[in-house]
């Protein structure tokens, strides 16, 4: 396997070439973007940036942005770990139904389902409030946790358990004291899956939110004017969106490179 | 494995329950009733029983949209399926480079959708875009706007770009778990790499890739986003997946009956398919424990 060790490398290179482009982007004005093709920026410029750093209303969607998928994230992890637990510990009336239902949710065709969540969440007021684009992404991130958790929890040993419940702990003792600390990479690598599926969703966050809970993604779609398009603003939006994403993986990296030695996902 | 049986497990699973059926029920029954309704105005709703569901299995255009998205999503899977693990394969598993590597995999996976259309929009402009730039160089004619193929090999590659990352990382993570005593084992027998990886590794990664194949199915079926930006559907027809169809009718000229027939038959499809990768995956796993 003499070669094997320049592919991924060479992967890696080929997937950073659209990367570099768009960061090359944001630091060219519009008209070197538009005007010739060139490798690097001839005149590199911040301008695109001082334009997104000096208009509140793309920190604000910013913000807006890492609100929801926090709540989104936070609200998923917390019913998937008791779920995950139970379909890795116990059989029970309907479950294997149960667990693949979990997933057909997220084969509903995004077109014709906004309405109906637009009509929803209208009608219980929570129409452009981060809450509504965070319980409407737990339509996909939910099931996702459940079936990861579950991989992880089912690769530790049932005696564990056993031997907690004889020690005289309580389950919800037992769980929070001694199971979660075993399953922590797990927690980890799903919050990193939960995250990046919500953070880069639009068609629904555009649908549930108008002024006060834009995401970031929407103001994005601001910079095509009638003037046509302003593509150093939107490279540069674009950029600041990978930060935060690179933040998280940067967290959880450890997690996945050893922690799954205990899980079967 | 045998499980107690506990029927009491189920109050630990209710709370998951009840936000999905919030979630995801109470929309599906809108349209459901969508599905069976003309409606004309707020208050003007006639029942017209199953005529959207006759009328959109007889569209051609629809017939046309969904062979051009099953042929998408097996070819996205045929690609992304063994570059992502053969990836997982090859990817430093020590040290610093192990932790630059995984993070600069799953850099595409972070880029919001519409983004990515974006990206790959000016990435292959044949005049101002490195991609486009680069095979126009190398002596192709590339052009996505006005040429079919071109503009569908984009959307794959541009999909193999963005979601290989999804199935390389489960997969990394999933020969973690293969523990180094059945290397050790392999090695004393003089086992060949090809046996390694047949009879050790992908084993022990059925769990994951069940989990990969549906995802990606799921995730390419209803494709939307990434060739809405990239190409509009074009240049004709050539790029208009299953999606962009349906968001033409139900958008575009707010049939919302036929729309939401179609997209109970388009769920249907994608239920049936999943289940079959699952059925067939799951008994392969069991019979290779």
């Amino acid at each position: 396997m003499k070669g094997s060790r320049f592919l991924a490398p060479l992967y890696l290179f080929a997937s950073f070439v659209p990367i570099y482009w768009l960061v090359c982007m944001s630091f060219k004005t519009n008209e070197e973007i538009l005007g010739k093709f060139t490798f690097f920026p001839t005149s590199p410029t911040l301008d695109n940036y001082s334009t997104i750093f000096t208009d509140s209303s793309w920190s604000q969607s910013y913000l807006n942005s890492i609100t929801y998928v926090t709540i989104n994230t936070v609200l998923s992890v917390l019913v998937a770990l008791p779920a995950a637990y139970a379909f890795s510990r116990y059989r029970f009336l309907g479950d294997k139904h149960l667990f693949f239902w979990l997933l057909t949710n997220r084969m509903s065709p995004p077109a014709v389902f906004l309405l109906p969540f637009f009509q929803l969440y209208s009608s219980i007021g929570l129409f452009d409030t981060p809450w509504a684009v965070a319980l409407a992404h737990t339509l996909f991130t939910v099931p996702l946790a459940v079936w990861i958790l579950e991989g992880f929890m089912s690769g530790i040993p049932r005696e564990i358990d056993e031997t907690a419940y004889l020690d005289g702990y309580s389950f919800a003792r037992f769980f929070v004291r001694i199971f979660l600390p075993l399953v922590r990479s797990g927690v980890g690598v799903t919050a990193f899956f939960c995250f990046m599926f919500s953070w880069v969703e639009l068609l629904l966050a555009r649908t549930l939110t108008s002024v006060d809970a834009k995401p970031i993604a929407v103001t994005m779609t601001r910079t095509v004017s009638a003037a046509g398009m302003d593509w150093g603003v939107l490279a540069a939006a674009g950029v600041l969106t990978l930060i935060p994403g690179a933040i998280v993986i940067g967290f959880v990296r450890n997690y996945i490179a050893k922690g799954f030695a205990l899980g079967r996902v | 494995m045998d499980k107690p049986i506990n029927h009491r497990a189920w109050f630990l699973v209710t709370p998951v329950v009840a936000i999905v059926a919030f979630s995801a029920v109470i929309p599906l029954m809108t349209v459901v009733n969508y599905s069976v309704q003309d409606i004309l105005g707020p208050d003007q709703r006639i029942f017209v029983g199953t005529d959207w569901f006759q009328k959109v299995l007889h569209d051609p255009e629809l017939h046309g949209a969904l062979l051009r998205q099953i042929v998408f999503s097996l070819a996205i899977l045929a690609i992304q399926l063994p570059l992502g693990v053969g990836l997982a394969l090859v990817l430093p598993r020590e040290g610093w480079r192990s932790s630059l590597s995984l993070v600069l995999v799953s850099l595409p996976l972070l880029i919001p959708w519409n983004v990515v259309g974006t990206i790959w929009q000016v990435f292959g402009r044949g005049d101002i875009g490195l991609g486009g730039v680069a095979l126009n160089a190398l002596g192709i004619d590339y052009n996505y706007t006005a040429n079919a193929l071109h503009a569908w090999l984009t959307v794959v590659v541009m999909d193999v770009w963005h979601w290989t990352p999804l199935v390389a990382l489960l997969a990394y993570a999933g020969l973690r778990a293969v523990p180094d005593a059945f290397y050790q084992a392999a090695k004393i027998d003089g086992a060949s790499r090809w046996a390694i990886f047949r009879y050790i590794e992908l084993p022990k990664l059925s769990g994951v890739l069940t989990i990969a194949v549906l995802l990606r199915f799921m995730d390419s079926f209803t494709i939307y986003t990434e060739p809405f930006v990239l190409t509009g559907g074009g240049p004709g027809n050539s790029t208009t997946f299953l999606s962009q169809y349906l968001a033409t009718i139900a958008v575009g000229r707010f049939d919302l009956g036929p729309a939401a027939a179609f997209s109970l038959v388009y769920f249907l499809v994608i239920l049936l398919f999943s289940y079959i990768f699952y059925t067939a995956m799951n008994s392969k796993g069991e019979a290779g424990k």
